[in-house]
């Protein structure tokens, strides 16, 4: 049966180490020229930024700095965050493996459109993404009267928030799963059908093994975007300090009241949330890899015997 | 927390009547340069509130660009109280809604501005361009910091002083559009909103005269660069009236049009009035404002009803889509 | 048509599921905004949507995009691979940082990059002195649009990447190839429908974008406003129709885009005999 597709890279890398080491890698320099060239990249757009974004938010030094996340404000604003991405991430990571399902293990008239449409999220900005909520459920919307008469807030609430931040985040797990299940195609789950399996063992035995990696980026990437969206939010939020405002906005209201030590920090912490979600899946990662080394060292050092 | 009083609050709360149980709370859906101000003067609010009644209140706030915040109310967002930057912001939730009465602005004092502001030059330390009034800023090699007044309410009332100035000077609406014209032509960014040309030009050091709000320019003088900067008062400007009002429907449907009602008040009273002038903001109080003249120099006042016939008028002709403004800008070759 | 793959059950519960989400999130909100924009009457529409300064604005929109998100392309394949096949101190942190551009607010990515770009930044100051403007210029967003792109293409190659059998590669060194045939021929193809993923995704979400943009872009009328600026100012006057129309503009041009980017997908996996 199918293992993980890090695993499949990996477990015939080391068996055959020594005679395709050679052949299917670079050359040193040419390894070091990219790995170089990647890095410089890397560092000019993302690591200067955000050493900026460090080296202001600890301008004032630490008593500043953690008196800025400690102020019941910035605390529930935190708590607002982590609601909106709670609610988000798992909508759209039930909605991300259906659509990939249905999307890759099929062939339909009009797939094509579907996927566009899933991706049509990511181009609509931030501006329009927060109209479309006020047009359904503001006020003067489609269904703000009715909302009104029953004394249901829907934007400039905590709904609105969640439903904005589902919006802007909905492509993603949809997307990284698309691609990959595309590429292994189905003849995995055919020969465990074939073998008896039901469709649900099949999917939760081989199927999810098969696709874990990208899912957990996709999630990853669905939280990180989640948590740290602006524009779309501020239109639906209402601003209210200490009741709808998340911790983006938050940063701005800071920011627009010239601290701008405090603004920065609290994007720092934005910015280490994600950090840390990385190194938590790296680690799950090298842990993975680990033992798959070892699996397959014992299998050598059998044959060997 | 002391139960005993709490609890006292409470029983005090349902004696006078309240409708209910819980802390009331109203929102005060404000724009961006007030926010040191309703910070200050909620806190004297509440404490007033309690020792005139013994309930405990909140104050809720909002801030944002002026117009992104007239669209939330108008959109819903249930405000007891707006303390904007236009009568025409306000005009508008009136109309669109009708959540409040269309002579909202008679029902309190100075047409329901409990304070004031003009427009004023801030330049960096010593001056060395050497500007000192409205036709200095179209010299040649002048950089003129200023928002963009399509997406900016003080943005506005920038390019209105301007064109005041322009208009008496030159003598007609020709030559003024001319002089805003040359005048834009200095902008090299029009940020979206009034903090960011502020940020532009304090943090970035982009230009040679900042064009804002005589609170803002006051509050960047003494909050970001101590020695850095000086104001500049131009020979006219612009008196700015950014009034409040009660939202009579949303208020009604909290249950609050009593505090709502008082706190719009206390803005007028001695302490709101030495608030709002520690804040930058001219009193209309006349005591207090004697009291804090060095703070605020004498400026010739034009205002916007007298130039340009009411902000609606002013709105249309000049920045409505395809107005004065937009004429300025042609498509590059 | 479908027969060859009804071995495969879900097709209705996954199908149905996704297409029921879709509608109720994306499509009948977007619905609203397309109603709105119709509501002007297609004289009006049409004045809107075809104004020289709205006809600038797009240009320069989809072009920064474009523009982003080709330096994206390149350099998230770069990265990618470096991350995935090669092995060196401080792998895992520069993995980590790739999602940045996401968690990161998207003002203050503007700001920071402002910072950075503008007269007395640290990058600002020795490229003007070169007589290369960044800030409050087209490049300037194009540098920004870049940011806020830059995960989609690494993150969508580096499971692909991180999947592909080894043999392959062997398999094709042993009949001959040389590493850069190999790479063309054989690990490239492989590659293609996530690397065009990355793509769309990475100009999808930087034609929208408002908030890191105008901090960096100067905001000038017909030479650095973007489309959603200029939807934001329509709204400040009320004019959600004509916001609507300019909304319903860019969403075409997109959609079109997008499909088209996906209909090259579909092709080139299908040159490939997947899917």
């Amino acid at each position: 049966m199918s293992d993980s597709g890090v695993a499949n890279a990996v477990a015939p890398a080391f068996t055959a180490a020594a005679v395709s080491r050679r052949a299917v890698g670079e050359g040193a320099w040419l390894r070091w020229a990219l790995t170089g060239l990647a890095l410089l990249f890397l560092a000019v757009f993302l690591v200067v930024p955000l050493v900026l974004v460090f080296r202001e938010a600890f301008s004032k030094g630490w008593d500043v700095y953690l008196a800025a996340l400690t102020e019941p404000d910035a605390w529930h604003a935190i708590k607002l965050t982590l609601i909106a991405a709670a609610i988000a991430v798992p909508l759209n990571v039930i909605f991300g493996i259906a659509a990939a399902w249905g999307i890759s293990k099929f062939r339909f008239r009009g797939k094509q459109v579907l996927i566009t449409l899933i991706d049509l999220p990511f181009a609509v900005s931030p501006v329009i993404a927060g109209l479309i909520y006020v047009l359904v459920f503001g006020s003067r919307g489609w269904l703000g009267p009715w909302l009104e008469a029953h004394d249901l807030s829907i934007i400039y609430a905590v709904p609105g928030i969640v439903l904005a931040t589902i919006f802007v985040t909905f492509p993603f797990v949809a997307r990284e799963l698309i691609p990959l299940m595309q590429e292994q195609g189905v003849s995995h789950e055919e020969a465990a059908l074939t073998l008896g399996a039901s469709g649900w063992q099949t999917f939760r035995r081989v199927t999810l093994p098969s696709i874990k990696w990208g899912l957990l980026y996709g999630v990853i990437l669905c939280n990180a975007r989640a948590m740290g969206e602006f524009g779309a939010v501020s239109v639906v939020s209402g601003h209210i300090r200490g009741k709808t405002n998340t911790l983006p906005l938050h940063v701005e209201i800071l920011y627009n009241e010239y601290q701008f030590a405090a603004a920065f920090a609290v994007a720092s912490l934005l910015a280490l949330l994600a950090v840390v979600t990385l190194v938590a899946k790296s680690a799950l990662e090298f842990k993975h890899q680990r033992d798959r080394e070892r699996s397959a060292r014992a299998a050598t050092r059998q044959e060997e015997l | 927390m002391n139960w005993k009083t709490l609890i006292a609050a409470t029983a005090l709360g349902l004696v006078v009547s309240t409708p209910a149980l819980a802390a009331r709370e109203i929102l005060n859906v404000s724009y961006d340069p007030t926010r040191e101000l309703y910070e200050q003067f909620n806190k004297e609010f509440v404490k007033h509130w309690k020792a005139e009644t013994g309930e405990p209140l909140t104050v809720r706030q909002s801030h944002g660009g002026a117009g992104k915040q007239t669209r939330a109310v108008i959109d819903g967002l249930e405000a007891d109280v707006v303390t904007l930057a236009l009568a025409y912001d306000i005009d508008a939730i009136s109309e669109k809604t009708g959540k409040l009465p269309k002579d909202w602005q008679k029902r309190l004092p100075h047409n329901s501005a409990p304070y004031t502001s003009t427009i004023v030059f801030l330049v960096r330390k010593g001056n060395p361009k050497g500007l000192h009034d409205w036709d200095d800023l179209i010299k040649p090699g002048v950089e003129v910091i200023t928002p963009n007044p399509k997406t900016s309410g003080g943005a506005r009332w920038n390019y209105l002083a301007a064109w005041a100035f322009a208009q008496d000077k030159y003598g007609s609406e020709e030559k003024a559009k001319d002089y805003i014209t040359k005048l834009f032509k200095q902008v090299p960014v029009l940020d979206s909103g009034a903090r960011g040309s502020t940020t532009t030009f304090v943090q970035r050091g982009i230009g040679d005269v900042l064009l804002a709000w005589e609170n803002e320019a006051l509050l960047a003088i003494n909050e970001l660069g101590k020695g850095d900067f000086e104001i500049v008062v131009p020979s006219v400007s612009i008196l700015a009236e950014p009034p409040v009002t009660l939202v009579d429907k949303n208020a009604q449907k909290h249950g609050t049009t009593d505090v709502a009602k008082a706190y719009l008040e206390y803005l007028y009273t001695p302490v709101g009035q030495e608030i709002a002038a520690k804040n930058y903001y001219r009193p209309t109080d006349p005591k207090i404002a004697k009291k804090y003249a060095d703070a605020f120099p004498d400026v010739n006042l034009i205002t916007v009803d007298d130039v340009f016939g009411g902000w609606q008028k002013a709105q249309k002709t000049h920045f409505n889509d395809g107005g004065v403004f937009d004429q300025i800008y042609k498509p590059s070759e | 048509m479908m027969s060859r793959n009804r071995v495969i059950p879900g097709f209705g519960l996954s199908l149905g599921y996704a297409t029921l989400y879709t509608s109720l999130i994306v499509f009948i909100p977007l619905a609203a905004l397309a109603a709105e924009g119709i509501s002007l009457g297609g004289e009006r529409f049409w004045a809107v949507v075809s104004h020289p300064q709205a006809v600038a604005s797009y240009t320069l929109s989809f072009g920064a995009a474009l523009t982003a998100a080709l330096i994206n392309l390149v350099f998230g394949l770069l990265v990618a691979w470096v991350l995935v096949r090669y092995s060196f101190p401080g792998k895992r942190i520069a993995d980590a940082l790739v999602d940045l551009p996401f968690a990161l607010p998207t003002a203050v990515a503007g700001i920071a990059l402002t910072a950075l770009y503008g007269r007395n930044g640290w990058f600002g100051g020795p490229l003007e002195a070169l007589g290369l403007k960044i800030a409050y210029a087209p490049a300037g967003i194009v540098v920004a649009l870049t940011f806020i792109g830059l995960p989609f293409v690494v993150r969508t190659v580096q499971p692909v990447l991180a999947g592909l059998e080894r043999e392959l590669e062997e398999a094709a060194a042993s009949l001959g190839a040389d590493r850069w045939q190999t790479f063309r021929r054989v690990l490239l193809p492989a590659l293609v429908p996530a690397l065009l993923t990355g793509f769309a995704l990475a100009f999808a979400r930087a034609v929208g974008e408002y908030g890191s943009v105008v901090f960096i872009s100067g905001n000038m009328p017909y030479r650095t406003e973007i489309t959603p600026l200029l939807i934001y100012s329509k709204l400040e006057q009320y004019d959600y129709a004509g916001a609507s129309a300019l909304g319903v503009m860019m969403l075409l041009f997109s959609f079109l885009l997008l499909l088209a980017i996906n209909a090259l997908q579909y092709w080139s996996l299908r040159r490939q005999g997947g899917g």
